[in-house]
């Protein structure tokens, strides 16, 4: 395989385990919000169980994102500092009250509700945001005269795609937080707050179904091209659709000890959609980084480079698998966390 | 202001606002390591509430920690495409290689913070030691990228500006990698011992008719001057070495920090005054004959390069001087307070008076502000130059207009969450005295039931 290929495969992976973690935790931080009054109080106390140890983690994944993109193609940094300075850095300030918040409301239990309002809300756009970055990246939106790129803002902010991106991303990260809490909850052995995940997930699934369709159909009159690049991937997207109803149907199966649903194969089923959905997305996307401006090959670094960065990033996942096992092992499966009432 | 200049005041700002807790998030852990170790060596559960407090502070400071570091981050890649270019093909092991220790950071945080009543003790400690240790590390691979950028090596330049024959583990070992490395870990340490003993003094001044708080606070207080004492001392050595550094490799930032024209020997050590470029001379300063000599090559002739040797649109902004001199200043006042504490301690074993205890409150706000002082010194005084004699801060900003308001904005939303932090840190400690802490920790000590371990509560 050629450095770019692998370049981009590396990228693709950690693009995907970010928007998956980062969906869920900053759903996780909304259904917290939402539940968080008086009423329905052990689904939010669960959300905020899955957050505490983890956000810090997952936030990671996205700086790891940045700083690969950044380590892979440099020649692209020029490109997309312009192009995303302004859109990015609105993310950036939603991200920064976002945590600190969720941190405060922890620590100041007189101001926790009003503090964990603004994070759950400002933590409800991030993702949204994040993935209206996209159409910027499928042309129409930056121009360059005499090499200085150039975002319209206004232009970008008044498309269609732009708000179906957005609602996409919305809707994906409450579908994703909210089964990934029903599966959550189920380990923890808590019925009731299963169901009310379960439901939130069979509303917010089919939702980001449709979203993702409607984005499709907006972009055929702005980006002809990624839709010629989707038929080509059109078996892809097929068998992406087809992981969805396996999902939704694993929710819906009566087992037989009378409970409804396997929510741990049902994310499963999700965690493969996405993956096929997005494995189809960056083939159509290829070879244009920034169309028409940047394609990945004018913006991979040299050899050298390339072969150290890779083989760091081997030793390194070597060294921090088992420790992300044990994490996982303490967070996500012992009883005596999942279940503090019962201890 | 111009593209570059509004770029260079977003980034710099932004930089310190994250180094505050940068800072705090690298010293306080090594504070938390030696109270879990001092428990379990003394098995005095003061010890134990020490590490929890403080693990309490650094939970608060992380939450603006993580995503100030995310700004700063995302921010070098989107401000300085330049930079980002030589960066991407030259020294992107250090910034990747930072990854790794950030993931080994957070996982122990979390392992500590909620998972520690569920482990034995020993695991415990060893977690908080991997949190300190993946901090430490962070620091140095930043801190990496940042010598790289004031003696760069490990590529060509051809002369249309390619970069050719990249070496990447040359340019991570570049030779000022080691002096610049131990002078930040060093002078972060003292920071988190600083500040834990500025809280412990503060609150001794006002615990007088508490005698258990006060035995408890005198407890972090001598733990903090010794580590901060020792420290201090190291960064003078290592400060040493970096100064070193400088006369060897950016002889024009040495010159310009001590205000130097004319090369010579026996060069004076100008403590404050101003540099004037018309009059070539240092004005308002005490001028210590051949000790600038000294300082750079340990002999009184040592010839010290001046800044005339240089063109003059390539010297670095001339109020480098006071900073540098703040920074020098603060080092050695600070030393000499720990010294004078530990004295009135372990020599004369009496108490800490009232007005030491007051100039202590000051340690931590000072050394911060030495962190400060010697950032900015540091990455100004390498001006004109972002890497020095390679690209200047010109080619390396971004072209695109439209900084303004985002400069605005993130000022404002720096202001407002200095702020807060600091209320929600005032407001937590005060709703949970220490007071009460000690007084359930005490009388379940006399229950031999209650014998708890865990960092729970
Ligand atoms: C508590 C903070 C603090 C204190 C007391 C000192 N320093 Fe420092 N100094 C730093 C905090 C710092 C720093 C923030 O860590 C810097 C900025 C960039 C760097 O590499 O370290 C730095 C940089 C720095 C540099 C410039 C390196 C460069 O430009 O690359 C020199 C020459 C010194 N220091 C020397 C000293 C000396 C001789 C000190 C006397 C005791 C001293 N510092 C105390
Ligand atoms: C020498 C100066 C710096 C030091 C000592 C330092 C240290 C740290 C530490 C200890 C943290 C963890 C947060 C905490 O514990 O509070 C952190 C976070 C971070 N820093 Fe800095 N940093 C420095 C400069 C920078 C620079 C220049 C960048 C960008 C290029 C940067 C990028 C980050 C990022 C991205 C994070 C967040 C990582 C995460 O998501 O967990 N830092 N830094
Ligand atoms: C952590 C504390 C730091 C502070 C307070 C700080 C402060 C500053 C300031 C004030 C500037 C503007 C200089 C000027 O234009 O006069 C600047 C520039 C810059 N700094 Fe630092 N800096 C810090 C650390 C770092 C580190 C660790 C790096 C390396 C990754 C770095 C990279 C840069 C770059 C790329 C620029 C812009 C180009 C330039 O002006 O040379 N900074 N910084």
């Amino acid at each position: 395989m050629s450095d770019v290929t692998l370049a981009v495969a590396v990228l693709w992976v950690f693009l995907f385990t970010y928007s998956i973690l980062g969906s869920i935790d900053f759903g996780a931080g909304f259904w917290s919000m939402l539940y968080g009054g008086k009423h329905n109080s052990k689904a939010g106390a669960l959300a905020n169980r899955y957050l505490s140890p983890t956000w810090e983690v997952t936030n990671v994944f996205l700086v790891l994102f940045v700083v690969a993109l950044v380590g892979f193609f440099p020649h692209a940094t020029h490109i997309l500092g312009g192009a995303l300075l302004v859109p990015v850095s609105l993310v950036l300030l939603l991200l920064l009250i976002r945590s600190t918040f969720m941190v405060y409301a922890y620590s100041v239990a007189k101001y926790g509700r009003l503090l964990n309002v603004v994070s759950g809300i400002t933590g409800l756009l991030i993702p949204g945001l994040l993935v209206s970055v996209l159409p910027i990246t499928l042309g129409g939106f930056v121009t360059l005269t005499d090499g200085v790129p150039e975002l319209h803002m206004l232009e970008l902010f008044t498309s269609t795609t732009e708000y179906a991106h957005l609602g996409f991303g919305l809707s994906t990260e409450l579908f994703m937080s909210a089964l990934f809490l029903a599966d959550y909850s189920r380990e923890a052995g808590d019925e009731e707050t299963y169901l009310n995940y379960r439901r939130l997930a069979m509303i917010w699934g089919p939702v980001n179904l449709v979203m993702a369709l409607l984005t499709v159909s907006t972009l055929s009159t702005h980006a002809p091209w990624i839709v010629e690049g989707f038929k080509r991937n059109g078996l892809w997207f097929g068998f992406s659709v087809l992981a969805f109803i396996a999902a939704y149907i694993l929710l819906l199966i009566k087992r037989e000890d009378g409970r409804r649903g396997y929510p741990r194969a049902s994310v499963i089923a999700v965690v493969i959609q996405y993956g096929l959905a997005s494995y189809a997305y960056f083939s159509a996307h290829m070879p244009y980084m920034v169309y028409p401006h940047l394609t990945f090959d004018e913006g991979i670094t040299n050899p050298a480079m390339f072969r150290s960065l890779f083989i760091g990033y081997i030793v390194s996942s070597a060294i921090l698998v088992p420790v992300f096992y044990m994490f996982w092992r303490l967070f996500l499966k012992d009883k005596r966390y999942l279940q503090p009432e019962k201890n | 202001m111009d593209t570059v200049m509004m770029a260079r005041a977003l980034f710099g700002t932004s930089m310190a606002f994250h180094i505050i807790f940068a800072t705090l998030g690298v010293g306080l852990p090594m504070m938390i390591v030696f109270a879990e170790i001092m428990y379990h060596v003394k098995k005095d559960r003061d010890y134990v509430h020490l590490a929890r407090r403080w693990t309490k502070a650094s939970g608060i400071l992380l939450g603006v920690g993580i995503p100030s570091g995310t700004i700063v981050g995302v921010m070098l890649s989107l401000l300085w495409p330049g930079f980002m270019k030589i960066v991407g093909q030259v020294i992107a092991l250090p910034f990747q290689i930072e990854m790794w220790a950030f993931f080994f950071e957070a996982l122990f945080m979390s392992i500590y913070l909620y998972a520690a009543d569920r482990l034995p003790p020993v695991i415990r400690v060893i977690s908080v030691i991997f949190v300190a240790i993946g901090a430490s590390a962070s620091a140095v691979m930043i801190t990496d990228a940042h010598a790289f950028m004031n003696t760069p090596q490990g590529f060509k330049l051809t002369p249309s500006g390619e970069i050719v024959d990249v070496q990447p583990w040359v340019a991570v070992f570049n030779p000022s990698l080691w002096s610049t490395a131990l002078h930040v870990l060093s002078t972060a340490y003292m920071t988190g011992a600083f500040a834990a003993a500025s809280v412990a003094a503060y609150r001794l001044l006002k615990a007088r008719s508490a005698p258990r708080e006060a035995a408890y606070h005198r407890k972090g207080l001598f733990l903090a001057l010794i580590f901060g004492g020792i420290m201090s001392a190291f960064t003078g050595l290592n400060g040493h070495a970096t100064a070193q550094m400088l006369h060897h490799h950016i002889p024009e930032k040495l010159a310009a920090a001590e205000g130097l024209f004319v090369t010579q020997s026996h060069a004076p050590l100008a403590i404050f005054g101003k540099a004037n470029p018309d009059t070539q001379m240092i004005e308002g300063g005490i001028e210590l004959p051949g000790f600038l000599s000294l300082l750079a090559g340990n002999r009184f002739d040592t010839v010290v390069r001046g800044l005339n040797d240089f063109p003059r649109e390539n010297w670095p902004p001339l109020y480098i001087h006071t900073l540098f001199n703040l920074m020098v200043f603060i080092g050695v006042f600070l030393l000499a307070l720990a010294f004078l504490a530990l004295l009135y301690r372990i020599w004369l074993k009496k108490s800490y008076p009232r007005w030491l205890l007051t100039v202590l409150v000051a340690a931590g706000p000072l050394s911060m502000l030495g962190i400060e002082l010697g950032w900015i010194f540091s990455c100004t005084g390498r001006q004109p130059w972002t890497v020095y004699h390679v690209q200047k801060t010109s080619e390396a900003a971004l072209q695109t207009s439209g900084i303004g308001t985002l400069f605005l904005m993130f000022i404002s939303v720096y202001v407002f969450l200095l702020v807060v932090t600091s209320v929600v840190m005032y407001v937590y400690f005060k709703r949970h005295p220490i007071g009460d802490v000690l007084d359930k920790s005490d009388s379940a000590a006399r229950t031999p039931a209650a014998e708890g371990e865990g960092a729970s509560t």
